[in-house]
């Protein structure tokens, strides 16, 4: 039962829904350490765990926004500290394309983000999902490409 | 559909706090594939590993999920865990709902929901998950070094004294390397030859050391444990098994070549040792420079030769063998100082590098030790070294600093002082960096007892006016320009990576850095190992180094290499790329984009249409491979697939997380 239908209830406010990619190197080494550091941040990005940033396969992305999410970020290692010497380079390239064939297809360049967090960045980790989740807060839900369910 | 068992950890209060871990277990029940689904106070305690062993065993589970701390911390210990109950170690997937859920978000709802969200990614990725197996790959007792300078002899030496054999490669006629040509050593003054020889004697006299001098590597296979290197034993034309060094060939040569370990400073023959001291000390012969090789005239070596060992027959050898490590230790060449025309580099004979000046102080050197001039060989009495020449200069391409100029120019500066009396050094410097055990020590010394003048700043222009080098500058403490009439004019080259050093790393399948250096894993945890499992950096390959911090990193590559060799056999990486075959193109892709060199193409038969027929498809060295899935991402057909995080896996993961 939606909020409409039910006036009486407050209607809860919508959360948007992020899936992140992050290489087990470095973002997802940065995501344990703002755990450790007992930093806070909104609870919309949800961690999938990839060998490598460059592991992403835009599959993945399209495959993200089809089922429902309202952003995607991928992240991994800095340029050139990639813990397989070169996979974010690709992840680079790739997200360049990327979110212009996105952007091409009616989607917002926004959401679809690539950051380079290291493990020992903490705190970049803590503001890049803090400001994405209020930038697509602000842009709403996602309906494009969506599967109606 | 698999068995699965859900494990939720309070982490004593620690997800408890924040995270409702019985409402988290009672709805994972409703997952697909779950059976049982519980909770508890700590998971990783011997109490909770016993509690989920009898659970495998109770419910005939198939897989499990805990959520609890982050896998980087205890996926071991569950991996573990399930095989004691004889469950296949990858059968297991952790959930992050500490680090990421319960300690960053204070609200319990949220943090119950975001747990609930993880919880059923975790399921659904289990749901798919395969057991794996790791291999075990046999390792060959036998290192090989390439680069016999004092870091190749040190890294043999140790890996040699830690009981495996060695083969130290050359492709010099002779070790020694760099550090042959150089006179005296910081900070201590040791005359180099007195400590670099017995060295290299040491290692020519190993019992488990082989030396391989004049050889190139030329291809490399293989894998870590296993490499197939192919060595080309380049033609010396004198048989060194008749050889007894005698020498009477090398004074009888009649065709005199600048002396490339002389700095071209002095001269030697087509038929030659570089130095008195060279390990093999037998001469061969320079196939570009020797007149019978280039015109069929002369052929006196061979008529004087008491043994007859001169050979003009004689062919380059490609070799093969196998090797369970490599040491790479190439070294570095000095920069080119012709790319600085403003100081006359290259054009103005009296403007010298500094192993030019090495030579020139060396007793046995082409002066017998007396500084002379290159161009009238007069005596010089005010020297100029300008500093950076090569280094910390970002418009010649070289925006890193040398590290041992600052260091050998002192060095020079007290030397010259010792020689000649009367003789005054100029320095121009941009900064004097000594960072090393008693560097600045001596060049505190440098200063104040050998009367070196430090002047701050750059040098624009040298030119010649009459038999004086004016070198003009400007002293940037005192802000004014300086001008200097020196004799002599010393540029403290930096260091060049080798110029083929991108072709061996191509050859190795090692990374290189923008400049040529080669790169470590890490720069700080894994400093001389390299991202190809096996092999290992010794000295100035990686990046500028003065002889200690060589030697140092030299040991250090030797444990890695003799801790490799100590090894029974090898466990491979379980988790790495598989190519399905059935549906794989060949079309070579994967291949290119792998870092390790781990894939190649082979050739299968297959039966079609009644026929047989050849084709090509991808095949993945499972030694190899590190389990990056850069492939997988490449492949157009979606024939590679990473094992324990296949485009299945990750794509029920994403699928999880969006239901909700």
């Amino acid at each position: 039962m939606s909020a409409v239908d039910n006036p009486k209830q407050p209607a809860k406010e919508w959360e948007p829904n992020i899936v992140g990619f992050a290489c087990n190197w470095c973002t997802y080494a940065g995501a344990d350490l703002a755990g450790l550091s007992r930093m806070q941040y909104p609870p919309n990005v949800k961690l999938v765990r990839v060998p490598c940033s460059g592991r992403t396969n835009p599959q993945f992305v399209l495959r993200a926004f089809q089922k429902g999410a309202d952003a995607v970020l991928v992240a991994g290692c800095h340029p050139g500290d990639c813990h397989y010497a070169t996979g974010n380079y690709f992840t680079r390239r790739r997200y360049l394309l990327m979110q212009r064939m996105l952007e091409f297809m009616g989607i917002d360049p926004r959401r679809f983000q690539a950051r380079w967090i290291s493990g020992s960045e903490a705190p970049k980790f803590r503001d890049v999902v803090t400001q994405m989740t209020e930038e697509i807060k602000a842009l709403g839900p996602n309906r494009k490409l969506r599967e109606e369910i | 559909m698999k068995r699965i068992g859900v494990f939720v950890c309070h982490c004593g209060s620690n997800i408890a706090n924040t995270v409702h871990c019985e409402k988290v277990a009672q709805v994972a029940k409703d997952f697909p594939g779950v059976v049982l689904s519980t909770d508890y106070k700590y998971m990783c305690s011997e109490p909770g590993q016993v509690m989920i062993q009898e659970a495998i065993r109770e419910h005939n589970l198939d897989g499990y999920v805990v959520a609890a701390c982050s896998p980087r911390m205890h996926e071991p210990t569950f991996r573990k865990c399930a095989a004691r109950a004889g469950m296949n170690p990858y059968m297991v997937e952790q959930v992050n709902i500490r680090e990421q859920c319960s300690w960053v978000h204070a609200d319990k709802e949220k943090g119950t929901e975001k747990s609930i969200d993880l919880l059923r990614m975790g399921v659904a990725k289990v749901v798919k998950n395969e057991p794996l197996y790791s291999t075990t790959i046999p390792v060959t007792k036998r290192s090989l070094v390439i680069g016999g300078g004092i870091a190749g002899i040190q890294a043999a030496l140790d890996i040699a004294n830690a009981g495996y054999p060695v083969t130290l490669l050359d492709r010099e006629h002779t070790i020694g390397g760099r550090m042959a040509q150089v006179d005296k050593t910081f900070p201590t003054l040791d005359c180099s030859a007195c400590i670099l020889t017995p060295k290299m004697v040491e290692a020519a006299q190993h019992p488990n050391i082989e030396l391989m001098t004049y050889a190139e590597v030329e291809a490399v296979d293989g894998f870590v444990g296993n490499f197939d290197v192919t060595i080309r034993k380049k033609a010396r034309y004198v048989d060194f098994d008749k050889c007894t060094g005698c020498g009477a060939c090398t004074e009888k040569c009649p065709k005199k070549v600048p002396s490339e370990f002389e700095m071209e400073l002095g001269v030697r023959k087509a038929i030659y040792t570089p130095f008195p001291q060279a390990v093999p000390n037998k001469p061969i012969i320079d196939a570009n420079h020797c007149r019978y090789l280039l015109d069929g005239k002369c052929g006196i070596c061979k008529k004087v030769c008491p043994t007859g060992a001169v050979d003009y027959e004689q062919k380059d050898e490609l070799i093969m063998e196998r090797f369970g490590a490599i040491v790479v230790a190439t070294g570095f060449e000095q920069f080119d100082i012709s790319a600085y025309e403003e100081y006359g580099a290259g054009k103005i004979p009296d403007v010298i590098t500094g192993l030019h000046l090495e030579r020139l102080m060396n007793a046995s050197g082409p002066t017998a030790g007396k500084i002379k001039r290159p161009s009238d060989g007069k005596v010089p009495e005010k020297i100029v070294f300008v500093k950076c020449v090569g280094s910390r200069d970002e418009a010649k391409g070289r925006p890193y600093c040398s590290k041992a100029c600052c260091m050998y120019v002192a060095k020079h500066a007290t030397l010259l002082k010792e020689k000649m009396p009367n003789s005054k050094s100029y320095i121009f410097y941009m900064d004097v960096r000594t960072p090393g055990k008693n560097y600045e020590e001596f060049y505190a010394r440098t200063q104040n007892e050998y009367d070196a003048q430090y002047i701050r700043g750059r040098v624009s222009k040298i030119f010649q006016v009459g038999d004086k080098l004016i070198v003009r500058g400007e002293d940037s403490l005192l802000g004014r320009p300086v001008e200097i009439e020196a004799d002599l004019v010393v540029l403290a080259a930096g260091m060049d990576p080798r110029s083929d050093a991108k072709d061996l790393a191509r050859t190795l399948g090692i990374s290189y850095d923008q400049h040529g250096w080669f790169t470590e894993a890490h720069p700080k945890l894994q400093p001389v190992e390299t991202h190809t499992a096996g092999i290992y950096l010794a000295g100035a390959c990686q990046g500028p180094k003065d002889i200690p911090d060589s030697v140092a990193q030299a040991s250090a590559a030797a444990v890695k290499a003799a801790g490799l060799l100590s090894k029974p056999e090898l466990t491979s990486e379980a988790m790495t790329a598989l190519c399905d075959e059935a549906i794989c193109s060949g079309c070579g892709l994967c291949q290119s984009i792998c870092p390790y060199k781990s894939i190649e193409i082979k050739s299968v038969n297959e039966r079609y249409h009644g026929q047989m027929r050849q084709r090509r498809v991808s095949n993945v060295n499972q030694g190899l491979c590190q389990g990056c899935g850069a492939c997988t991402v490449a492949c157009p057909s979606g024939a590679m697939n990473l094992k324990g995080f296949t485009n299945d896996q990750i794509l029920a993961e994403v699928d999880a997380l969006c239901q909700r």
